[in-house]
Formats: C-alpha cells, structure tokens, sequence
C-alpha cells in the first residue's frame, strides 16, 4: 500500500484505506494510461472529504480563481471557509445527524462517515460490493470525482485520470484561443 | 420615515437590474439576498472575490452557488393522485447567491418575437391551457430589450437570424468564436433547410464594460466567470453599489413582507440575517426578484397578492427535448462557450408542423429554440456510465462527452393553472419554514411538439456525421427512456402571472401586484405565456421597464 502526499489518515483506517482502494479499482479499473481508481487516489479524496472537519477551513470547496496549471497564481489549494449554515450542511452530509436535534429538523440524516465504516464493516473477503449498494453507490460517485476532478480535493494523482482521456481541466486563465475553439 | 426608497429581495438579474436603474434614479436601495456572495468585494472599488474556478467538484457535486438541498429541500408531484409528493429534494434547483440564476446560465440571451406577445389572439385557445396574450407588446419591449442588451452586455449578429423580430441597433458586441462543432452541424441543418445561427451570448467578445473579452474555457453553464467576461449581475450589482445608495446584505433571508393594518400598502421585509438574527427593514417599495419558484413561496408566506387565487399557478418550464449525435471523432464542446449556434425552426414551424397541430386538434405546434451544444465536464460523463469492467475504457472512448453533439431544444410549455408552486408543511427548510412543492405535468402539445422535433434533429445530426443518434425529454415523457423524471430545466416561468384583468392574473402590466401595489415582481414568475426563448433578458428587460415605471411614481 502506497500513499502519496498526505501524512496521517484523517478519518479512515489503514484497513478502510487500503480496501477503498481495492474497491475502487473495482469500480474505475486501469486500462491505457489510466492507472485506475485505487493508483489515481480515490481513497486519500475519500479520506479527504470524510476527514474534510479536520482542516480549517475545511477541505469542501477549493479556492480559486486558478489552479495554477495554465498560468496565474494558484489558489486552488486554499480551501474557502464556509458559512454557519454551510458547515451545518456538510457536517450533517458527512457526519451524520447523530440525533441532535440541529440537523434533523426534517429527521434523522444518515452520514457518509456511517456508510463507510458499516458498508466496508460488512463486506466479505470477496469484496462483493453489491452486498452493500449503498456504499456501492456512494463510493462510485467519490471515485468519479476523485479520478475526474480537480486533485487539489486529493484525488487525480498526477492527473492521471485527466490525462488517460486527453482533457485538459481547468483552463484559466489561458483559456483557448478562438482558432483552438473552432478547428477540428 | 422609512429606512430606503427600495427593497430588493433577490440579487439576480432581475433585483440586480431594479436595483441598478432605481439607483441611477436617485433611490436608495436595500437588496436582500438569501445566499452568500461570492461575487464581489462590497467596498470600494467591489472588485471580484476570486473564489470562481473551473472547479466541476466545487460547482457540480457541492452545491457552492447554493442552495443545499439538505437545507432547502423541495418537493415534487406530478399531480394530486401523487398523494403529498413523490420526490424530495433538489428539484432544479437555480444558483442561490448574490448574482442569482444569471451567474450559472451560460448566457444565451435570445429575443422573443412579436407573435410570442399576442399568442391568444393570434391563434385562439388550447383546451386545458390557459393560453393568454401578453398585457406589454414587441414594440413596447423593444427599447427595453435593447437596454437589457446594454446592460448585460451581448454579442451577437444582428443580421443571422431570419426569424428575428424587429430591432432598432447592432447588438453591443460582435459573436465570438464558433465551436468546432457547428461547423459540422449548421450546413447539415441549412442542407436540410432549417436556419441556425449565431446565438447571441452574454459573454464578452471583446472588452466591454470594464471586463475582459472571454476566453473560451469552456466552463459557462453552472459555472460562475473567473474572469468577470460573462454578463452575469456582476457588473449592475457594481454600478448600484458604486452610487453609495445601495446596500447589499447576503445571507439574508426574507421571511415576511410586512403591510399596513388595511393590507394595501408594503411597508417592508421582516428577515433572518446571516446570524440568524431576526431583522426588519423599511422601504417604500418592495421589490420582489427570487424567481419563479421563491417569489410565490414568499408571497404565499407573506399571505398576500393572492385575492385572484393565481400565486403559484400556471407553473412553467421549457420541456427539453435532448437530441444526442455519437461521432467517431472528438468535437471538443468544452471549448468555447458552451452553445454557439441556435435555430428558430421549431417555434416558427413549418408546413408539416402545422399539418400534425390540425390533426391533434391544436391550433399550432410551438417548439423552442434549438441549441447546438456538447456534454459538460468528465466527471458528469463518468458518474452516467456504469461502474465496472468497462467503465475506463469507455471513459477513454468518451462517446458520451468528447464525441458528442447535443442538441437541446427548449420546447414552450403551455400555461395550466393545475401547474404550480405551493406550500408543503409536512417539509421543512433550515429555517422551519414550509418548503415549496411543484405539482406539474406537461400539456400534451409539448410532449406532441417534442416528439414530434426528435426524429427531426436526430436527421440534422446524422447528416452531420454522427454514427448513431438517441434523444431523452426533461421532463420525462410517455415512451422514453426515462418517462417519471422531473423537470431538469432551469428555466422557470409563471408564478404570479400579469394580466388586465385583476380577477385572473396577480400582477398589473408594470408587474405590480394588484392587491399591493407598491410591492413589484421583477423576475420570470410574471410571463404569461413561456414561449420557447430562453427567458432571461425578457426578464431583464421587463425588470428595467417595472423599474423605471417604479422610480417615476416616488
């Protein structure tokens, strides 16, 4: 088990770490270039997100206005901080509602943290993740993201994703010029 | 001694149009809006805050223009034999920051034409709509569209659509740059004698305003400009701040508006602000811009404007019909802004349109505009293939994203006073209020009209090149892929409706409400009829006409 980049786990375990990581390959599996989901860093965006209350700000929405990786200075790294009722969103999307009653004003909210911990919990040695459709659909939806996203959320190490399908991400601020926009 | 001239609640295109021309009038002006700024710096000289991105995290998957469905949930049915509702949730939900819905959009700013003001007298009723004709006219709106056009700041080709109404200039700038993919697809569509062209588009061609020309990143729709070139609110909400008579408060939720003992006149806003601190402002006029699912929503709240029996009724969206063309080589639609191209063809129709209307027992078949447009960013075109074996390898192939051509025809929706935005107590938002429920279906001219568009387009986009063609409708319709889904369209019309007659509609020809009169609607809930044009500078130029009738009467 490798991990680049980041220095302790922030919410899963190493054993949670390194079967997201299998799952993911499961979900987005190599083929070409593309390293698949668990080489591309699905497991460090997943730990990012669930563990996101232990940075401040917290690591929800990244900076801008660029990148840096087509000029400017960049900015995507310096995550903005969120609103009293943001926070009280993510926290309840990510925690869970935990019975208090602040976040359960339509009912109880179950968390991603919840979904992890029970949904990898109750795999089997296979790893047969349509036992748990709930966490099958949950972790699809993070790998998607951390493969095809921007890798300031900890995911697309080394733009792996973005390179296997020749996409350049965030263009600003070159942007493309109109011949580039109109020829073939 | 009330505290303002005007309050503003909502800071989209329509407040942020009120707010700039009252201001310029000489009023002040309060605006409230519900969501955060991310927009501009509110002290001099209101530069932009950086905090827009080409980010399809931030943008797409956690909510950053708002709102959060977690905090505001919507509900949906198709109608009452749905029981309470059937969906909860993100129900199209529009931006819900300062900028509103134009910080999104991708700023295709089309016209309406003259017919689409008078399409009861020209055509007589639809049975099971209520079919109406517009209480303002094309000629009465032309100085306002180009106003709107001043405002926002358009490029287009004045000389490209044959179908244009009338107007009395060039638009502000020129078009920019044409996508890869109309090269292929406006001969195909001129091959087979329809009549496409250069959409006209609120993003800078060149330098305007104080903002830079675009630059084609491609990131528009959903997104907010990094670089300030789109036509966004940015640059009215600027110029009314810039007055010093305006106070733009985010965070600021509108709860009530407040009334004189006898009920007639607004004497201001009751709100929550960004603490959650209850607040009242003063004005001596309100005007209120949170589009057409907000705007009822407060007015039912509020318990006014509603003697007619109208608030929230005659619902409207565009009923989408997205014809999808597979090409074996890429076409690169996330270059450029998004949709370049439109076509008229569809509303103006044809002979064989009006042959399938008579045999339906309608009295015509409006469609809408079509877009000649691609997919959007890689992880939307990831989380719509399935997971597994193939999922890399079809990513790579990108069929769904880089080899494909959509085009989206925004189909006009007939009014039906069962259509609606009501209150549903049995859900709550973050505040505790009720949260509003769509109850909606389609007429069955727009599913007729859309089904009847499909085949058509698919042949556009095949003679184009595409290997294979499929079409899907939003909402969805008998006999597709996808018959229960609602409405994905974001654009909303309806709501409070104007009219001459105060027995049948909420609001007077100046969008005022006939029971309160100092209480002015400035956004899309006012159309009477949805056309199929985007509505945006329709909204933006009935804004400026209500808001210069506005600071005449003070």
């Amino acid at each position: 088990m490798c991990r680049v980049g980041r220095v302790a786990l922030q919410f899963l375990t190493e054993h949670e770490y390194d079967v997201v990581r299998r799952l993911a390959d499961q979900l987005l599996p190599p083929h070409g270039e593309f390293a698949g989901g668990g080489a591309a860093g699905t497991a460090d965006y997943v730990d990012m997100t669930l563990g996101a209350f232990d940075f401040d700000p917290p690591r929800i929405w990244a900076g801008g206005p660029f990148s840096g990786r087509f000029g400017g200075d960049a900015s995507f790294d310096q995550f903005l901080p969120l609103s009293r009722l943001e926070e009280l969103a993510w926290r309840t999307r990510i925690e869970g509602s935990r019975g208090e009653a602040e976040r359960e004003w339509n009912g109880p909210v179950r968390g991603w943290q919840e979904i992890y911990r029970e949904g990898i919990a109750a795999l089997g040695d296979d790893l047969d993740l349509d036992r748990q459709p709930e966490l099958k659909q949950l972790l699809f939806e993070h790998a998607c993201e951390a493969c095809y996203g921007a890798p300031e959320y900890g995911g697309n190490r080394d733009l792996t994703g973005w390179r296997a399908i020749g996409y350049a991400g965030d263009v600003q601020p070159r942007g493309w010029t109109d011949a580039e926009v109109t020829s073939a | 001694m009330p505290e303002f001239d005007v309050v503003v609640v909502g800071s989209g295109p329509g407040g942020a149009t009120a707010a700039d021309i009252l201001t310029e009038a000489g009023a002040s002006v309060c605006i409230l809006e519900k969501g955060r700024n991310h927009l501009l710096a509110l002290e001099p000289p209101f530069a932009g805050l950086g905090r827009l991105s080409n980010d399809e995290i931030k943008f797409q998957r956690r909510h950053f223009l708002g709102p959060d469905p977690l905090l505001e949930p919507r509900t949906y049915r198709h109608s009452a034999a749905d029981g309470e509702r059937r969906v909860t949730g993100d129900i199209n939900n529009m931006p819900s920051t300062v900028g509103g819905a134009g910080f999104h959009a991708d700023g295709k700013l089309p016209r309406y034409r003259e017919v689409d003001f008078r399409l009861a007298s020209e055509y007589g009723p639809v049975e099971g709509a209520d079919v109406v004709d517009w209480p303002v006219d094309y000629a009465e709106m032309e100085p306002y569209y180009a106003e709107a056009e001043r405002l926002i700041g358009v490029a287009g080709d004045h000389t490209g659509n044959p179908f244009a109404a009338w107007r009395s200039g060039p638009y502000p700038m020129p078009p920019g740059a044409d996508m890869f993919l109309t090269t292929l697809t406006v001969p195909a569509a001129e091959q087979l004698g329809y009549h496409p062209y250069r959409a006209p588009t609120g993003a800078n061609s060149v330098p305007y305003d104080g903002r830079p020309s675009c630059n084609n990143c491609g990131f528009c729709a959903f997104y907010g400009c990094p670089i300030d070139a789109k036509g966004d609110p940015v640059a009215m909400l600027r110029r009314s701040l810039a007055r010093g008579r305006c106070s733009l408060r985010p965070e600021s939720v509108a709860l009530e508006i407040l009334v004189d003992g006898g009920g007639a006149r607004a004497t201001g806003v009751r709100y929550l602000d960004a603490d959650g601190a209850e607040q009242t402002v003063t004005a001596n006029a309100v005007v209120v811009a949170c589009g057409a699912f907000e705007t009822p929503r407060l007015l039912l709240r509020s318990g006014i404007g509603n003697s007619s029996d109208r608030v929230g009724r005659y619902l409207m969206f565009h009923l989408q019909t997205i014809v999808l063309g597979f090409f074996p080589f890429n076409v690169h639609a996330y270059k450029g802004r998004d949709v370049t191209h439109l076509m008229d063809d569809p509303i103006v129709g044809d002979a064989e349109t009006v042959s399938v209307a008579r045999a339906a027992g309608l009295p015509f078949l409006r469609g809408g505009i079509v877009e000649h447009g691609g997919s959007g960013h890689p992880i939307m075109e990831a989380m719509h293939l399935p997971p597994g074996a193939q999922h890399s390898a079809l990513m790579a192939e990108s069929t769904t994203r880089d080899k494909m051509v959509a085009f989206t025809m925004q189909g006009e929706d007939l009014p039906q006073p069962t259509n609606r935005v009501d209150l549903d107590a049995g859900v709550r938002d973050v505040w505790g209020l009720p949260v509003g429920r769509i109850t909606y279906q389609p007429h069955p001219h727009d599913v007729l009209c859309s089904h009847h568009w499909a085949p058509r387009l698919e042949a556009v986009l095949r003679g184009a090149g595409a290997r294979g063609t499929s079409w899907v409708t939003s909402p969805g319709t008998p006999g597709t892929i996808a018959p229960d889904l609602h409405p994905m369209s974001k654009h909303w019309m309806g709501t409070t409706r104007m009219g001459v007659d105060p027995r049948t509609s909420v609001c007077d020809p100046w969008q005022r409400l006939w029971d309160v009169d100092n209480v002015v609607i400035t956004d899309s809930s006012v159309f009477p009829t949805s056309t199929g044009y985007g509505p945006t500078l329709t909204l933006v130029a009935l804004a400026a006409r209500a808001a210069r009738a506005l600071a005449a009467s003070m």
